[in-house]
Parts: structure tokens; sequence; C-alpha cells
């Protein structure tokens, strides 16, 4: 194998694990180590940079950082990094004299974005303090978007989503709610350097089976049927509830409706739990609940009495995969009768774009969708740039910020007439935390602490009020503990091949056996010889030039490194050195030319 | 500060037939300076145990005073301890092999412990075929006390402070052959495929097993100019590599022919080795001494498996003492009564 190029800021990326996999690429450990370090506000900020939301995602995120976390592939579960985020959020304080401030004086250019969720407000936070006037526009009357429509009160106090909107508003945005737009067109005659559509993905899937239509009346679509409960338009809800639907959405229906008076409430699923969409952890909550999840039934007809909704009759199937490992549901030849005063539908969402004009140079390709750059978020309409869930389907709030964050570099690239392919480098900066002999300026000790659950509220309380929050999030004392068990990935261990004399200190201490001095080989030959065969596939070798001695490679399985430093200080003449890399995902406004390297 | 090493391990760190990982043979945390050989040799004998199934409460480990001897707290940490006077450890050795001959003796000494002060010790225990494996962890100065001469120091070579040694150096490995040890190898701390092997050759060879392995001292004796150094010895050293085979294990591995042999031990066990040298006949004291002076007078370091004597009678066979440690042996047969008295002091008479 080549010599690792450690000088290539991805390299050292793909080690932090929960960076890596989180869209928006937050500097995971280096907030985990803020918060250790009781400072909170210094925490959100660094989470505020990066997500936008710290406070809304310290609750509702996705958290692809936590299965990707390296904790998880050594001890029984990752760190619970999402609900540390809200920690941060929770104690951050007054953070208002670290927030940007926009110009008074607006000459970048006018921008109009569409829809007021995560993307939108994304887009709006970075060109806002760069001198942009910025037009907002969004149909309901106020900004968040799904945030505030779709995710339930007693996951996200309205309190929290407002400050968060607000940060982003204050920059002196544009706002024009209860405004729909119902012409792109028509937007573009008017005179925006550029536009963003983020208005996400509005239409919740319907269930064509017999009786729809005769039993509409209690038949309701979930995404709908959540935003209702939101704004207060609905707030009550019959006895027997039926949800349809294994996602996120049919968590939140099932929830909601044990708060609106659903005393027999159950979710049914067409597919096995293994293959449902919604987080484990939501499913977990729902079945705290006393929501009963009802897998492997198909619906086969809403049976009504005089257009009166009385049930659902579901076919019972069995999951069956051929040798091509295609699932297949067969009927068992039982059917099963559920009763049921209402029905909530949550299978799915889909985009849908009436309001765009298919004259106007904007293409539209499969499922009706609009083709879309997926590195500069433009469209092919040179002047609109799309994110979120209206830019490639329903994904979720993190995903949107991503976007929002890159679509913001393409318009004000497209804006000052530059190349919006040409994309600015991340920021990296790697220092080394060498102290003293046996200290680090981090901790490097290991904690073996179990993860810690977060406490919920009675359930008793929570039932009866559909705005009591749920989960009370960490306290302190707690937080620190829990931000203790992060490895600090981020710590890299850098091998400086020159100083190394093949003592092999190293080798002896490493606990997880990751360092080998071997002859260097082919990638695939490498992997099978290490001490530990490195079969994880998708995590790198770090690989040395020939040490002088014996012409040997370093190697290292970067898959379970502790980062605990004991190679380091086992190292008699500092070729092993940890360092502290920070990786910053460039915003709009930064020039391109680091990226020319 | 990390110092402490974690307990978490490589998930799917393997398991040895007992069912216990490698950490279930690990010790405490080292003290010695960072880059130590000796913390290898440790790590070497972690291994072996390990590969070679032994449970660590059937090990006896014995050492006398230096930065060597304090290793023994470094690895196995649940087997018996015996940290002895300087030197003294064969004599301590000795008596714990006469009481419980049942256990596995593992000696770690150092080139001070062994060549000076223990002189006399070392080659008594390799003379009577002590079964015990003597490990020499050998830097060739005195670290313990800021880095003199020892008695291993080759002649020339130059310490930290600049000075020239003019002495004769001791060479263990050859007077263990000489004075009737009868498995002599001689390794390097930064080679884990020659000493592991060696190391499991050397707990299953029933006698003496003097292992002379060189041990950098990465503080007093890692310079330009020391013969003792990581970069010097590799480049003075003729390795002649060995595998071991288990009893129930297929042969695998191959060398070019006409330099592999084959020893089968004692315990059925196989030791496979190639040779630098089809003349050398490691069951042969003299041409295993011609070999080491062969590379010697080259300005080679021979190492490996240098000489063995597979059929030897270890000093419980030479004294014939019972067949069952001491504290296995019951009041009935300690004290067998009248009877037995009145014929031994028939066959008196």
């Amino acid at each position: 194998m080549k010599p690792t190029n450690i000088k290539d800021p991805e390299y050292f990326h793909k080690v932090v694990d929960c960076q890596y996999a989180c869209p928006a690429h937050t500097p995971v450990p280096e907030y985990i180590r803020l918060i250790a370090a009781e400072r909170y506000g210094e925490a959100y900020m660094v989470n505020w940079e990066s997500n936008v939301f710290p406070g809304v995602l310290g609750r509702t995120c996705d958290r692809p950082c936590e299965p990707a976390c390296r904790r998880g592939r050594v001890d029984e579960e990752p760190v619970a990094i999402c609900r540390l985020k809200r920690v941060a959020a929770d104690n951050k304080g007054d953070v208002s004299a670290a927030m940007p401030v926009a110009p008074d004086i607006k000459k970048q250019g006018r921008v109009a974005l569409i829809g007021a969720g995560p993307a939108s407000l994304t887009v709006a936070r970075d060109l806002a303090p760069l001198g942009y006037e910025i037009d907002l526009f969004d149909d309901q009357p106020l900004a968040g978007g799904f945030m505030r429509s779709q995710i339930p009160v007693f996951r996200l106090p309205p309190e929290v989503l407002d400050e968060e909107v607000g940060f982003v508003l204050d920059l002196g945005i544009k706002q024009h709610f209860r405004h729909y737009v119902d012409s792109l067109g028509a937007v573009l005659e008017k005179d925006y350097d550029a536009i963003f559509v983020g208005t996400g993905a509005p239409r919740g899937s319907d269930l064509s089976i017999p009786g729809r239509e005769e039993a509409d009346k209690h038949i309701h679509i979930g995404i709908d049927w959540l935003a209702s409960v939101a704004f207060e338009h609905l707030s009550k809800v019959g006895r027997r509830v039926l949800v349809l639907g294994g996602g996120n959405t049919a968590m939140d229906c099932c929830r909601t409706a044990r708060r609106l008076g659903g005393e027999d409430v159950k979710v049914v699923v067409r597919s096995e739990r293994a293959k449902m969409k919604a987080s484990p952890w939501e499913i977990d909550d729902a079945i705290a609940e006393d929501i009963p999840i009802i897998n492997n039934h198909v619906p086969k007809e809403f049976v009504h009495e005089n257009g009166k909704l009385t049930g659902v009759r579901f076919t019972v199937v069995d999951v069956v995969y051929d040798d091509g490992g295609n699932r297949k549901l067969v009927p068992t030849g039982e059917e099963v009768f559920f009763e049921a005063d209402d029905v909530i539908i949550a299978i799915g969402q889909d985009n849908a774009f009436p309001w765009i004009e298919r004259d106007i140079g904007l293409e539209f390709g499969k499922w009706d969708m609009p083709v879309i750059d997926p590195v500069t978020f433009q469209s092919t309409n040179p002047r609109v740039f799309f994110g979120g869930d209206a830019a490639f389907g329903p994904e979720n709030i993190i995903t949107a910020v991503a976007h929002g964050h890159q679509a913001a570099i393409s318009m004000d690239r497209f804006i000052r007439g530059e190349d919006v392919h040409d994309r600015p480098a991340p920021g990296v900066t790697l220092v080394s935390q060498k102290m003293g002999v046996h200290e680090w300026s981090y901790d490097s000790a290991v904690s073996l602490e179990d993860r810690f659950p977060v406490p919920h509220v009675d359930k008793t309380l929570a039932l009866k009020d559909r705005k009591v929050e749920v989960e009370l999030g960490f306290d302190r004392a707690v937080a620190y503990r829990e931000a203790e068990r992060c490895l600090n990935c981020d710590v890299q261990t850098v091998f400086i091949t020159d100083k190394c004399i093949e003592c092999d200190g190293c080798v002896d201490i490493c606990p997880t056996e990751c360092i080998n001095f071997l002859p260097n080989d082919e990638e695939a030959a490498l992997r099978t010889k290490l001490r530990m065969a490195a079969d994880e596939l998708d995590q790198d070798l770090y690989v040395s030039d020939a040490l002088a001695q014996t012409g040997r490679v370093m190697v290292k399985d970067e898959n379970v490194c502790l980062h605990c430093g004991l190679c380091a200080e086992r190292c008699p003449t500092g070729a092993w050195d940890m360092q502290r890399f920070l990786y910053q995902v460039t915003k709009a406004g930064q020039p391109c030319s680091q990226s020319k390297r | 500060m990390t110092y402490i090493k974690p307990a978490f391990r490589h998930p799917k760190a393997p398991v040895n037939d007992l069912g216990w990982t490698r950490q279930d043979y690990e010790g405490g945390l080292s003290t010695l300076c960072a880059g130590c050989g000796h913390d290898s040799i440790s790590a070497a004998i972690v291994d072996a145990c390990f590969q070679l199934n032994i449970e660590p409460h059937r090990v006896a480990k014995l050492s006398g005073i230096g930065c060597s001897s304090k290793t023994p707290a470094y690895f196995l940490s649940g087997s018996h301890s015996f940290n002895s006077v300087h030197g003294r450890m064969p004599s301590v050795a000795t008596g714990a092999n006469l009481a419980n001959r049942d256990l596995i003796y593992i000696g770690v000494s150092g080139d001070g412990d062994t060549a000076s002060i223990g002189l006399g010790q070392f080659a008594h225990g390799a003379r009577r075929n002590l079964n015990m494996t003597y490990i020499v962890e050998n830097n060739g100065c005195y670290g313990l006390t800021k880095g003199q001469d020892s008695a291993t120091m080759d002649t020339g070579s130059v310490n930290k402070k600049g000075d020239r040694n003019l002495s004769t150096p001791m060479d263990v490995a050859r007077l263990a052959i000489e004075v009737g040890a009868t498995f002599v190898g001689r390794s390097f701390s930064g080679d884990k495929e020659q000493l592991v092997p060696l190391i499991k050759a050397a707990l299953s060879h029933r006698g003496f097993a003097l292992l002379d392995v060189i041990s950098p001292c990465v503080t007093f004796n890692n310079h330009q100019g020391s013969s003792k150094s990581y970069e010097h010895f590799r480049s003075v050293k003729e390795v002649m590599p060995l595998d071991f085979v288990p009893v129930r294990e297929e042969i695998t591995a191959s060398y070019a022919s006409g330099t592999t042999c084959e020893v089968r031990m004692h315990d059925g066990s196989m030791v496979r080795l190639h040779k630098q040298d089809s003349d050398h006949d490691i069951e042969d004291r003299q041409s295993a001494l011609q070999a080491i002076a062969h590379y010697e007078s080259q300005g080679k370091v021979l190492t490996g498996l240098l000489y063995i004597d597979r059929d030897s009678e270890e000093l419980h066979d030479q004294l014939g003492t019972a067949r069952r440690p001491l504290n296995t042996l019951t009041e009935q047969e300690l004290c067998p009564g009248s009877k037995f008295l009145d014929s031994i002091n028939a066959g008196l008479r």
C-alpha cells in the first residue's frame, strides 16, 4: 500500500466516525469535550455554526452519528450524542453576543427563500451575515416548516423551536408568512438574484383500498393530521385508533392520538419489525405508552356502516426471501379485523410542485422531481436552487441543514459570478495535545460506564397533556459522565515515520491490538496479516512509509482504536503523537483558493 | 492522563482452548521506561502462554533484582510469583521446583543479575538441569543505576557517557552450553516472530532452558556506538527463524530444503527451524559453540535455537524425588508406619 496521506482532510475526517456520518459534519467530539468542561455556551455555538438548530436536533435528530459511533464497536451502546447536544442547548445561557450580525446595508444581492423550514432557514443564516437581502415566504403563520407542524410538542416544545428560528429571523430576514407562493414563474419575474426552494415533501401518501372514500370522515393522512393538531385545529380523536405505517411519522401519530383521547391505539405495519423505518428509540417510546406495534398485517379494506368507519380488515402475511434476497409478503390466508373509530395513514410522503410551471427552464426528471445537481443544489434554471426534502425527497432535519449550507455556498458564488462547481475546502486544524509525560490536554482515560438513559416524565402526566415534554434531558452531572464516555476520536494518532526506532512499545501496549509492523503488501493481503484481521472494510488502514531499520511499514487499523494515547505515551521518541483534528465544513462567503492544494 | 490500560479490547479478540483471551494473561501496568525492550519480552511471554493454553495459576514466575526482575509484575498476574534477592533467583527456583514439580517455572533475570552477582547461582542451576525457563533480558548495562556497563557489554561498545568498554563480555548463552544447560536460545526483544515460538519451545522443554534475549535499554544504551542498541543489534543479528508446532497441529510452514531441521519435543510438540548453516548440528554442544563463534568472528550474532538436548535427565530424575508435589502427599505417605521403619532399619543392619 502507499503511505497514507494524512494531509488529505478526508482521511482523519473519516476516523471521526460520528462527524463523518453526520450530513452536516458537526464536530461532535469537540462539543462533547466542551460539555464535559461545563462550557455549554461554546458547545452550543460549535453546534449552531454547523447545524443551526441544536436545541431542536438535540431532541429530534435521526442521529446517524450514533450508529456510527466507535464506542458502539467496543462497548454495548454508543455515546448518547444527540441527548448531549440537548444539554448544550439547555444550559447555554445567553449566547446573543456570539451570534453573527447582518450588516445594515445589504448590497450583495436579493434572494428569495420559498418555504420556511430548516433548509431555507439555514440558507438565510448563511447568507444574511454576508449582506444579502432575504425574502422568506411560507404559507404557515410561523416559521419552522415540518419542525413545527410534524414534530409533536411533547417531543419538541415550541419555545425551543421559537428561540432557534428566532436566531435566524433576527438577522434581518424579511418575513412573508401566510403567503402561499402559487407560481415560481412569478417569483422569477421579480428581480431576485437567486431563489431557493425549500418547500419540503408536503403530500402524505394515501391508501386506495375499498372503503377509503366511503369512510373518509374518519380516515386521516398522518402529516396533515399532525399539522392540524400542531396548529390546534383539532384536539380530539376517537377512543379506538389505528395508525397504519411503520415510520417515525406513524410513531408521532400514535403517541399524539394517545394524548387526544385515544385509549386503544394500535400501530399496524405491513412489514416485519426489522424493516420498519422508524428509529428504534421512537418505537420504544411508543411501546412505553401502551401502544402495540402489530407487524406483517397488510390493510385490505376499510370497513364501514353507512359511511361510518367501524374498523379495518387486514391480511396477515409471512415475510419470505427468495434466493436473490428479494423480500415478498406472502398471505397466510388468515384475515384479521381491528375495530377503530379513527384511522391515521402514515405510510410515506411525496413531493408535489403544482406551483412550479413546466415552461420556465426548470427541468423535471424521474418521479416528477426537479433535476438537481447533488453537489451544488442548482436546478437546470441556474437562478433556482433546491434543498431539504424538496431536493431529493423526504429525509430529515439534519440533511436539510446540510443541503442549506451547500446551497448557500452555490447561491453566493452564483451571484458573485463565480463557478458554483468550485467548492471551498474544509477548514482543518491538527494540533498536538501533549502537555507532559503522561498528560494530555484531553481526558484520554477511557470511561467504562454504560450509556445513561434519559429520564422521562411520569407517564400518566405525559399522557394527560399533549404539551408536557416527555424527555427531561440529562442533568449536568449525568451529562458529564455521559460526555466522558466519548472516546475523543478527533484526537488523532499521528505517526512520524522518521522518529520510530521499532521498539514495539506501542504494539505491546495497544489495548485493541490495532498497531502492527510488518512488510508492506497490497491492502487486501495486509488486512489479513495484521495481529487482528482488519475485516471492517469501510474502516481505513493507516500505513506509514518504509521504516529505516527493517524496511517494514507501520499499519494501524483505525476500526477500534480507543484514542487512549497509550501508543504515544509508550513511544520513547515521540514517533506517535496525539493531535486534535478539527474539521469544519466551510460555509458561504469563504474564498475557494484554499481548495487548490 | 491515560497511563492505565483501558479494559476494552478488540471485539473479535480470539480465545484459546481454555476459553481465555490474551487479556487474561496480562499483568499490571509497566513502570519501565517507554520503549524498553523488557516490555516486549513480557508481551512475548503473554503471547506464548496464551497460545500454549497454559493456565496462569500453573505458572510460577521468579526473578532477582533489576529492571528485568521487575517485569514479572507486568505479565501473568494470575500466576505465582517470587521476587528474590539479587542473583539468588536460581536458588529459590530450585527450592520451589523440588517442592512442587507440577508448576511451570519462568525465571526472569537480567545481565547483572545473571552474569555478575548471580553468575554462580545461574551456572549451577544450568548444571543441575533444573526444569525451568530462564530468560536473561540482556541490555548490556545497569539501567536501574544510571547505565553503567554490565558484564555482557561487548568490548569496544561505547556507553552513554562516551567511554569505551575494555573488558571482555560474558556470553551467557555460550556459558550455559558449556556448563550443561539442555536448551539454549538467543533472540531479540524486537523480533517477536522469532521470540514467541522460542519461548514456547523453551516452556515445552523438560530441563534447563536458557534464553539470552537482547533487550535494548532506550534510556542508557540505545545510542550510536552501543552494540546493544535497536539499530546496531538489528544490523548484526543473523536470524534462524523457527516455528513451534503444538502437539495437535499439522505442520504447514516450509523452508528451503537442506537447512530445515525438525526437533520433536518431550511433550510431542515439534520445533521446526531454519538454520543459517547446514553444518550447525543443534543437538551437538561443540557444533553449537562453533556456530556461535563462527558468526561472532564475522561480527554477527547468531539468534534462534542454538542448542538442545531433548532426552536429558532433569534434576528430579537425577535425585529420584517423589513424583508428586510435596503439598499433595498425605500423612499416610509421609508417615507410612512402623512396618516401613522396621524394613528400613533392617536394610541398614
